[in-house]
């Protein structure tokens, strides 16, 4: 548990939460009136999953993610305007346009992508992890992923990697109980994704995804550890998507059962609130914070409406450090 | 100045830049006990932090060289034979070949992975691959493919000083040819320029790596004949020194591209077009690919053999455009 008397910490835990939960309400509104173009998959629902495991990092610390990339830059600490405008294919998008809602990864607060080949963060993570571990820093990397990640390769070869290594690496599994549409239990092997912490000799952590708290305690624990040259931990949070696997696409694919309304009563949000009041946070101290960060979102939004489309020489940029040529042809029809 | 084998070059490339930059690591699978000959003392000299025995974990050890580069490492990777990418196909192609550009420049992977095409020695379709053109086909990826052991040392050298992921595709059949190197520890050979191995005016023979011998021994044999062949190596395949080959042609009017790859959509493909392309005009005759034909490698060594590029394949061609010429003209 986080010290008693640590209010700002607490208040920035419901802070990031609260921020992911409007950025994506109103991202999603706006994607359904065709203003962000492609797929956006949300996260709403695992927010205290990734604040929880985040605020155990300092902003030095790496982080790789997902496709579902929303939630994870804000949960380590980005501001919104360049997320919102990447949503957007902005200039000023974080990844000048150039990633999207798949991959919005903000390199400045240590993030090494959102990775939208399911798994395949698992051996960047390592790579970071060996890569802070030779420069003598006592920097960690964390990797995120979801349940259906955990059937891939990559995902076991980062992992084994990183414990032959002792490499200072934190595996999160954000088990959100389905692929896309296959539930977990059609696809993943045993009752429990960290369970097979046991194979590679590391610690294997269960913790309530529903529970910042819980989530940022069993991330510290596994962060001093690496830290203290003793290897990764892999710890599965227990959260539940509420939305489509990516939103906007006419049907529900998510095959949702009456355990459906159980998740959605453990709103981590919700009862994140729920304890600070009863912890003695004042409502009116909550209900500033939920304010400032509508204006915050409006803002985002504003802003990425304002800023201009990358130029059509950006798509040549940033294949190689040094800009490819443009084919004549290709110029004169762009 | 020393003659040394190209095996010899790559130890000397690595050794030296080991030893010019903290940043450089290396990583594969089996490397501290120096299969090949190509990491010779190294444990001794570096120690086994920055010589790392891997698990057998392609797509896991040359993914974490990304993530290492991300962060400010200069790993090579020894990913020993070049079928042994295929199951790294996952991080080279979306995480090295894409980080950079999908995050909008953030991202900066300068890392080297090489890889030993060994072809012709009976080791069966799957150890004997020469799988570059694969990659030519993912941008993102730099292509180094040299010959000889100069143009060795001095691209693999400048591929781990660049700040851009780099495959070093290394030929097998090149192993053991020596040529004079120097030892200058800032000698190198630039990324993206090709060399012209031999002066002619018939004919211009773009070949690649290994084939690159072959096409010296057939231009030999020629010059008895009177067929004067110009030989060119362009020792890197992307990005590829198009000038260089386009200049050529239009002096000498004739073109075979000779590739030890498999011949649909060959490194020798790619140049035929743009040579069809962008000299047209220059053209007296059709433009010859010399290739591996489109199947598999056997492991019997008299049906393996005839299907590479040979002096006699490529004689003959040079006969025909020669010849060719000749009858259009009459």
């Amino acid at each position: 548990m986080t010290a008693i008397g640590d209010n700002d910490r607490r208040l920035e835990k419901y802070r990031r939460m609260q921020r992911i939960r409007q950025f994506e309400t109103k991202a999603e509104s706006i994607h359904a009136a065709g203003e962000i173009p492609g797929a956006l998959h949300t996260y709403a629902g695992m927010e205290a999953s990734g604040v929880g495991a985040c605020m155990a990092l300092r902003d030095d610390d790496y982080m790789v993610g997902t496709h579902r990339s929303h939630g994870h830059p804000i949960a380590k600490g980005s501001t919104l305007r360049p997320l919102m405008a990447e949503l957007l294919g902005k200039a000023t998008g974080v990844c000048k346009g150039k990633g999207g809602s798949m991959h919005l990864s903000d390199f400045a607060m240590g993030s090494l992508g959102e990775t939208s080949i399911v798994g395949s963060g698992g051996p960047v993570a390592a790579g970071a992890a060996l890569g802070a571990k030779l420069q003598g820093l006592d920097r960690v990397a964390l990797c995120f992923f979801g349940d259906g990640a955990s059937s891939e390769g990559a995902i076991h070869e980062g992992m084994n990697l990183a414990a032959v290594w002792k490499l200072p690496a934190i595996f999160v599994c954000e088990n959100n109980r389905f692929g896309m549409s296959t539930p977990t239990s059609a696809a993943v092997a045993g009752v429990n994704v960290a369970d097979r912490a046991h194979g590679y000799g590391i610690p294997g952590v269960i913790v309530d995804g529903q529970d910042v708290d819980a989530v940022e305690e069993a991330v510290r624990e596994a962060v001093d550890r690496a830290r203290a040259g003793k290897g990764p931990t892999l710890i599965e949070t227990k959260t539940y998507r509420y939305r489509d696997h990516a939103v906007n696409m006419g049907r529900d694919l998510t095959p949702r059962g009456p355990e459906h309304d159980d998740w959605v009563a453990r709103d981590p949000i919700t009862l994140y609130r729920a304890r600070l009041l009863a912890d003695g946070v004042a409502e009116g101290d909550l209900d500033a914070i939920d304010a400032a960060i509508a204006e915050e979102v409006t803002d985002s939004l504003n802003f990425a409406r304002e800023s201009a489309y990358p130029v059509f020489e950006e798509a040549f940029d940033h294949v190689f450090v040094d800009r490819l040529p443009i084919p004549d042809d290709v110029l004169a029809h762009a | 100045m020393a003659k040394i084998t190209f095996l010899e070059a790559i130890q000397q490339a690595q050794a030296e830049e080991l030893e010019r930059d903290p940043r450089v690591f290396m990583m594969g699978e089996d490397i501290r006990c120096n299969v090949f000959g190509t990491t010779t003392g190294f444990v001794e000299r570096f120690g086994e932090e920055r010589i790392r025995d891997t698990p057998i974990s392609e797509n896991g050890f040359i993914g974490a060289a990304g993530g290492a580069a991300m962060v400010g490492m200069r790993p090579i990777v020894d990913a020993t034979l070049s079928s042994f990418l295929y199951p790294a196909m996952d991080q080279i192609c979306s995480i090295i070949a894409k980080s950079r550009y999908i995050y909008g420049g953030q991202a900066k992977l300068p890392l080297v992975l090489r890889s030993c095409m060994f072809y012709g020695n009976s080791n069966a379709a799957q150890h004997s691959d020469r799988p570059y053109p694969m990659f030519m086909n993912m941008p993102g990826l730099k292509i180094i493919c040299p010959s000889d052991a100069a143009d060795m040392k001095g691209l693999l050298k400048s591929a781990i000083r660049d700040d851009d992921p780099v495959m070093s595709f290394e030929d097998g059949t090149c192993w053991m040819n020596k040529a004079e190197v120097p030892d200058d520890p800032d000698f190198l050979i630039p990324i993206g320029k090709g060399d012209i191995k031999r002066e002619g005016t018939d004919i211009t023979v773009v070949a690649i790596a290994g084939g690159v011998n072959v096409a010296l021994k057939a231009a030999k044999q020629l010059a008895g004949e009177g067929i004067s062949l110009e030989v060119i190596d362009p020792r890197t395949l992307v990005p590829l020194d198009r000038d260089l080959i386009l200049r050529s042609v239009r002096k000498t009017g004739r073109a075979i591209c000779v590739d030890p790859a498999n011949r649909t959509c060959s490194a020798a493909s790619e140049i035929a077009a743009t040579i069809v392309e962008e000299a047209f005009e220059a053209l007296r005759a059709p433009v010859v690919r010399i290739t591996t034909p489109d199947t598999h490698l056997p492991f019997s060594p008299l049906i393996e053999k005839p299907l590479y590029p040979s002096v006699e394949r490529i004689v003959s061609a040079a006969r025909r455009l020669v010849g060719a010429v000749e009858f259009q003209s009459a």
